[in-house]
């Protein structure tokens, strides 16, 4: 895991992000009724949830690695990748409630994606208060492990299936058009998908330095 | 706050043009009288302000990590 100490991705993450923040305001987009100028916010709301799901999709591979080896230190990595997707996770929920409340009509409207979304986060906020409840170490890691591979494909099927299955407001979701359709013409493209690299370097970065720190606290501990 | 105004203000025009069957309405003004720059720099100030406090804690890390080794 020696990448995690290069500086050259993280110089990487703050230009890419640096250029989206840049782009996505002075850059021309397509002009639709509702959203106005607000179809903006794709290029910061979305990339809150890739940053979230980068970081988790690490904490899961973790996960399995944790009960196969049984290695601490990759316990510690799941534990700070759930952390910083939490982060992420309601920065995307905020984000999101604010875009609807001046689209939609309201901070929340009960649509599926946002309910859906809700019960998600709880079932993250659950590892935490699972790995909270335990101090035997190896026990903590493990049942919060096997806890944390469940709760992966259940956020996937919450967050990208179950919405597209009914009504929902949601762009892309219950028979909406995705924004597939909006960024045709490329425009918006050459400042999304910059968007999602750089912010999920940047969701990285924060796991890697909270674990940084861990793995410091952990050994001192030991010592 | 501003942007807020500016952005309700436009929404709200946007709604009026679908009535009259034109063009959605997106904001010109802000961005024609310069103004935008300002709005820039603000948000590209606080994020470069992030990104070097998260440099700095990357170093302060690197070197602990340095002291423990040894």
């Amino acid at each position: 895991m020696a990448i995690i100490y290069k500086t050259w991705w993280k110089v990487l993450a703050v230009v890419l992000v640096l250029y989206t923040l840049i782009a996505g305001i002075l850059m021309p987009v397509p002009a639709k009724y509702l959203l106005n100028e607000t179809i903006r916010n794709l290029y910061f709301h979305v990339p809150m949830w890739m940053a979230m799901f980068s970081v988790f999709t690490i904490s899961v591979i973790y996960s399995l690695k944790y009960l196969r080896y049984g290695k601490p230190e990759d316990d510690l990595v799941v534990v700070e990748c759930v952390n910083t997707g939490m982060m992420f996770y309601v920065l995307g929920l905020l984000t999101g409630m604010l875009w609807a409340k001046y689209t939609w009509g309201e901070y929340w409207s009960g649509d599926p994606k946002q309910n859906s979304a809700a019960i998600a986060f709880l079932l993250y906020c659950a590892y935490l208060v699972l790995r909270n409840s335990m101090d035997e170490e190896q026990k903590r890691a493990k049942v919060s492990a096997i806890y944390n591979i469940f709760a992966f494909p259940i956020m996937i099927v919450l967050l990208f299936v179950l919405p597209r299955m009914t009504d929902s407001l949601h762009p892309g979701n219950g028979g909406n058009p995705g924004f597939n359709s909006y960024d045709l013409d490329k425009r918006m493209r050459f400042v999304l998908y910059p968007a999602f690299i750089g912010w999920s370097l940047i969701g990285v970065w924060i796991a890697t330095l909270r674990y940084r720190m861990r793995i410091i606290e952990y050994k001192n501990e030991s010592v | 706050m501003k942007k807020l105004l500016f952005l309700l203000i436009g929404l709200f025009c946007g709604i009026g043009a679908f009535a009259r069957q034109e063009a959605p309405i997106m904001d010109d003004t802000f961005r024609s009288s310069g103004k935008i720059y300002v709005v820039i720099t603000i948000i590209a100030i606080i994020f470069i302000g992030l990104a070097f406090y998260l440099f700095s804690m990357d170093r302060r890390l690197r070197k602990i990590e340095k002291f423990e080794k040894n």
